[in-house]
């Protein structure tokens, strides 16, 4: 039952902090990785699109792709991967016991979360905003008009505080109904327990055509708050933390230059100097965070790039179906953006 | 009879390890020394370890603003109050949940436990498929049950179920009218108070007039009568100082009275059940160990039936349903806590799951939450170890 195996996750966690003496070296995690063989990931309880198993129980998912990516960087093999399924209470406890080595599961980046907790956020690879799902039947058009409705959300997230924030500012009252996991959420909107359920809008996509009908329900146009979503990584290991980020913006960058995993050992031969710089044709950036010169290469080869993995897991050719928007590279009006590299 | 010298006062004194009292002694101060140097170990190198890792630690947070919002509270709250507030939210909200689970599991278990030892064949049947049913199912599924597929069965709050146009029964939950008292209203009270004190005292003048003439009145019907007629006697008279404020539909919900939400409907009404049927078996086996020859002498005295239970086999029955009586009261609050699994904001749904992601201090939560737990169960212990000790038979 996976209650349990959660209270389990949680109490190994806890158990970890207050009895293991743990050394905060520098450069532990990646020579923990590759004695263990796998990159151990944490991901969500099931949310199509970002990360939930596919139907021969394989993870799939943008936020499987950075996991993916590491395991490609740092072993060559998009598939050394261990996925560890976290609701959102446990996350952050599972990656600061060191239960998993990277948290890639749809988390907003926010000050607390960044200072207090001991993570960093090694960038963002979904900009999200929260919005409303509402049944069609309420024939309501703006969040405007949802005073004194009862709320499904998930616990644990920013979502419920800025939930807060919004009725607040708008003087208008709710029922908030706090459930565990996405799953329980969903079953309380679609019991009719709750009017609206709230989530970030990428979610609400992915929720919705988890519902049995899907087209009875819609997402309201506002979009109350900001969500950037991002790989995060303990904090003191600077070398694994520039793996994930690198292997993120490797990701984006390969885009950027038009190198997909199709073409990608053709492009070895490339004339031009930012690819070679990239394919590991010209110098060694691996070596800087203690990886090979291929490091790039095998994630555009085994995980393919940003725009692949955008349109295979939510974009329009899988059934979110969310547009590019301000997720398109800063160069086609959007907002990612990867540094160079030379 | 002769008197034997003392072996001690003959010879030197033993070394204190020949002598089993201090070798005991010694043997439980190292063992108290041992726990004790674990605990400290186990505290300094969660601190240390914490610090490596910069991450925030104290108890700094609970007067920060907790800046989310909670469906049920017993007390004023809002979402500018603090993270100190959600935890007594929490509380509050498992205290009451756990305070009537207990109450109904009692009622429903006594009823249900002397309904299996009927003579009446279809009582007796009924009662055990009630127990066998509801005993062997996990909690957490009757609870998803209670939630899940009744309350999908309930009308949206527009076509609520409605009782008089005052009470209405949806998915939203239950809503009932809300008294507001006003002066005048004080009186009440005073005559229930009033109506007390005379039934006690009513009580104990017939136990001493049984005492001394065998006569006895039905003093249980007169208090009861007293406690029920003198308040609403008062009522009357003071031309009824209440005014109900009667929920209305306005928008999405009703508005306005009490709703009892569906998340706590379900589950009391679980724990309720499920622990009902433990304390059903341990009434059945307490009232069994009281040897039949007990009421076979009560009834060869021509006592009914019911003075029969009441006077001869209950008051014995208790001191063997007490004790295992008071573990299902402590199982049924820990059990609460599965509120978690389908949103009612009990103390680890607000405080050891939402304020624990929002603040990230896991560790000083979490001991906060299983401190609660600890506390509540030996307090509730305590009590039913005094009211066990009371019911004891006292062997003259």
């Amino acid at each position: 039952m996976r209650d349990n195996k959660n209270k389990w996750v949680l109490l190994t966690s806890a158990a970890a902090l207050t009895l293991g003496a743990v050394s905060v070296a520098s450069a532990e995690t990646l020579e923990n990785t590759r004695e263990r063989g796998v990159v151990q990931c944490g991901v969500s309880d099931g949310l199509p699109g970002f990360s939930a198993p596919n139907d021969q129980g394989e993870w799939q998912g943008l936020d499987v792709d950075v996991c993916r990516a590491v395991a490609a960087a740092v072993f060559g093999d998009a598939d050394a991967v261990r996925y560890i399924s976290l609701n959102a209470v446990e996350r952050f406890t599972a990656l600061q016991s060191g239960e998993v080595d990277v948290l890639s599961r749809n988390t907003t980046w926010t000050a607390t979360r960044d200072t207090t907790l001991g993570l960093n956020f090694a960038g963002v690879n979904f900009y999200d905003g929260q919005g409303f799902l509402v049944s069609k039947d309420l024939g309501i058009s703006s969040a405007k008009e949802l005073d004194g409705a009862a709320i499904c959300i998930q616990s644990g997230t920013t979502t419920e505080l800025n939930l807060a924030d919004y009725f607040r500012a708008n003087e208008m009252q709710f029922d908030p109904i706090v459930f565990d996991t996405s799953e329980q959420t969903v079953g309380g909107f679609e019991a009719g327990r709750c009017d609206v359920l709230t989530s970030d809008t990428s979610q609400l996509a992915a929720l919705r055509i988890q519902l049995s009908e899907p087209d009875s329900a819609m997402i309201l146009p506002e979009v109350i708050s900001k969500e950037p979503l991002g790989p995060v990584v303990r904090q003191g290991d600077d070398q694994w933390f520039n793996i994930v980020k690198w292997s993120l913006f490797a990701m984006l960058n390969a885009e950027e230059l038009g190198v997909n995993s199709e073409n990608v050992d053709e492009m070895r031969d490339s004339d031009n100097p930012n690819i070679a710089r990239l394919l590991g044709q010209d110098g060694n950036y691996g070596e800087g965070m203690g990886l090979d010169a291929n490091w790039a290469y095998n994630i555009i080869s085994q995980v393919g790039n940003y725009a692949e993995s955008f349109d295979r897991n939510v974009g329009p050719n899988s059934p979110l179906g969310i547009e590019r928007g301000v997720n398109a590279l800063w160069n086609d009006g959007g907002f990612q953006y990867a540094p160079p590299i030379r | 009879m002769s008197v034997r010298p003392k072996a001690q006062s003959v010879g030197p004194k033993p070394p204190f390890w020949r002598d089993r009292a201090k070798r005991a002694l010694l043997f439980q101060a190292l063992l108290i020394a041992a726990v004790a140097a674990f605990l400290l170990y186990i505290v300094g190198n969660t601190q240390a370890n914490l610090a490596a890792r910069g991450i925030t630690t104290g108890f700094g947070f609970l007067t920060n603003t907790a800046g989310f919002g909670i469906v049920q509270s017993l007390i004023e709250y809002s979402s500018q109050s603090t993270y100190g507030r959600t935890f007594v939210v929490g509380l509050l909200n498992t205290l009451v949940v756990s305070a009537l689970g207990i109450l109904a599991a009692t009622l429903i278990g006594f009823v249900v436990g002397i309904a299996r030892l009927s003579p009446n064949w279809l009582i007796a049947r009924l009662a055990s498929g009630y127990i066998e049913i509801f005993r062997n199912i996990p909690l957490l599924l009757q609870i998803f049950f209670w939630y899940f597929a009744v309350l999908r069965a309930m009308p949206s709050p527009r076509d609520s179920l409605s009782l008089g146009e005052a009470v209405f029964l949806n998915v939203r939950g239950l809503s009932l009218p809300q008294p507001l008292f006003e002066s005048g209203f004080g009186l009440i009270p005073l005559a229930f108070g009033v109506a007390v004190v005379a039934s006690v005292g009513l009580m104990i003048w017939n136990k001493r007039r049984q005492e001394a003439t065998g006569k006895r009145l039905p003093a249980g019907w007169i208090s009861l009568g007293l406690i029920i007629g003198l308040p609403l006697l008062v009522l009357v008279a003071t031309g009824v100082p209440v005014t109900w404020d009667v929920p209305e539909l306005r928008g999405f919900n009703f508005r306005g009275g009490i709703t009892v939400i569906p998340e706590f409907l379900a589950l009391w009404l679980a724990l309720s059940i499920y622990t009902a049927s433990f304390i059903a078996e341990i009434v059945r086996s307490g009232i069994q160990a009281i040897p039949h020859g007990q009421t076979e002498a009560a009834q060869a005295l021509s006592l009914p039936r019911n003075l029969v239970l009441r006077l001869v086999v209950v008051p014995q029955a208790l001191r063997v349903i007490i004790p295992p009586l008071t573990s299902q009261y402590l199982n049924l609050i820990k059990n609460s806590s599965l509120a978690t699994a389908i949103g009612y904001p009990d103390l680890v749904s607000v405080f050891a799951g939402t304020t624990l992601n929002q603040t990230g201090q896991a560790i000083e939560v979490i001991a906060m939450t299983m401190a609660v737990y600890l506390t509540i169960s030996l307090l509730v212990s305590m009590f039913m170890n005094w009211f066990n000790a009371r019911v004891a038979l006292v062997e003259r």
